[in-house]
């Protein structure tokens, strides 16, 4: 029936450690039981080590709906009560926009273009806060 | 264009599996009628809340799929039912932030922002059947307007 289709990713997401900056790549189509995995997993990263950030690429998702939502606002609430911050890269256009139509606000989550971009800031945050971060563009 | 898997399908609601099934057959469905792709994105984001709600609130159900195709103009009908509780206050149900639950009370309105035509039947103790229904190029214009 679906053969034409990747099989949907329903097994762990890796969740890599870069300096002080936790980085999640989610792809495809994911199991609600993956996602709320991955929760487990981002929280206990975070507080085993100390992270600055949790950065979550989104660049390979095709639709963020609220349960997908919803996770990704507990990850940075929980994310927050460590101290740290959680932005959410490379979110495509027309998830992005379906995301405002459905009424989703998506609390205490930043954006960042891409994932390097979000490392970059995560870095400038804690170094310090505010008036950095138009600073260095780099080509 | 792909013609392999068609349009029109009955597909089980009763696992989080099955939703990624749906989310996968409304996305190759509104892909292969021509939707572009924001108006994809939203018919399927749609389609999964919706989707879950039949499996979350209604205990199971199905979804049916079909093209439809009024004044010349294309469209893509989704149609989810179970035989759940029913709801038994919809305009409670539809509000932003309303949840019976432990979610986020978004779906529902939510869904209904995302498609040009949503339908609900519900009855207490019987069930609920929510139809919703996009269009290629928007919605048809009722006629004295043209
Ligand atoms: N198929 C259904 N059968 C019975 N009740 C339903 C059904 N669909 C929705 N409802 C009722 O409507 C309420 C609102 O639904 P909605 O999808 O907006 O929010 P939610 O499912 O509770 O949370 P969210 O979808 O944001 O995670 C639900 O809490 C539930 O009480
Ligand atoms: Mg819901």
């Amino acid at each position: 029936m679906t053969g034409a289709f990747p099989s949907p990713y329903g097994g762990q997401l890796p969740v890599l450690r870069i300096g002080d900056v936790l980085l999640v790549t989610l792809q495809g189509d994911l199991h609600d039981g993956t996602a709320e995995q991955l929760q487990e997993d981002v929280s206990e990263a975070a507080a085993d080590s100390r992270v600055k950030g949790v950065v979550i690429d989104l660049s390979g998702v095709e639709i963020v709906d609220s349960f997908l939502g919803r996770v990704l606002s507990d990850i940075a609430a929980k994310t927050r009560l460590l101290a740290a911050e959680t932005v959410v890269a490379g979110m495509r256009p027309a998830v992005a926009i379906t995301l405002v139509e459905l009424g989703l606000t998506l609390p205490g989550l930043r954006t960042a273009l891409s994932s390097d971009e979000a490392i970059r800031l995560l870095g400038e945050v804690s170094i310090s806060p505010r008036h950095e971060r138009t600073r260095q563009e780099s080509p | 264009m792909q013609t392999a898997g068609g349009v029109s399908a009955c597909l089980p609601i009763h696992s989080d599996l099955d939703l990624v099934w749906v989310r996968q057959h409304v996305r190759q469905a509104a892909a292969q009628l021509g939707f572009g792709l924001v108006a994809q994105t939203k018919l399927v984001t749609a389609a999964s809340e919706l989707a879950r709600n039949t499996l979350v609130h209604g205990g199971g159900g199905q979804m049916e799929c079909a093209p439809v195709s009024r004044g010349g103009g294309q469209g893509l009908r989704l149609s989810f039912s179970d035989e759940g509780p029913g709801i038994p206050d919809l305009d409670q149900a539809l509000r932003d932030g309303y949840t019976s639950g432990e979610g986020l009370g978004m779906g529902l309105g939510g869904a209904r922002r995302l498609v040009h035509e949503f339908h609900v039947d519900s009855r207490q103790g019987r069930g609920t059947t929510v139809t919703v229904t996009s269009w290629v190029s928007g919605p048809p214009r009722p006629r004295e307007e043209q």
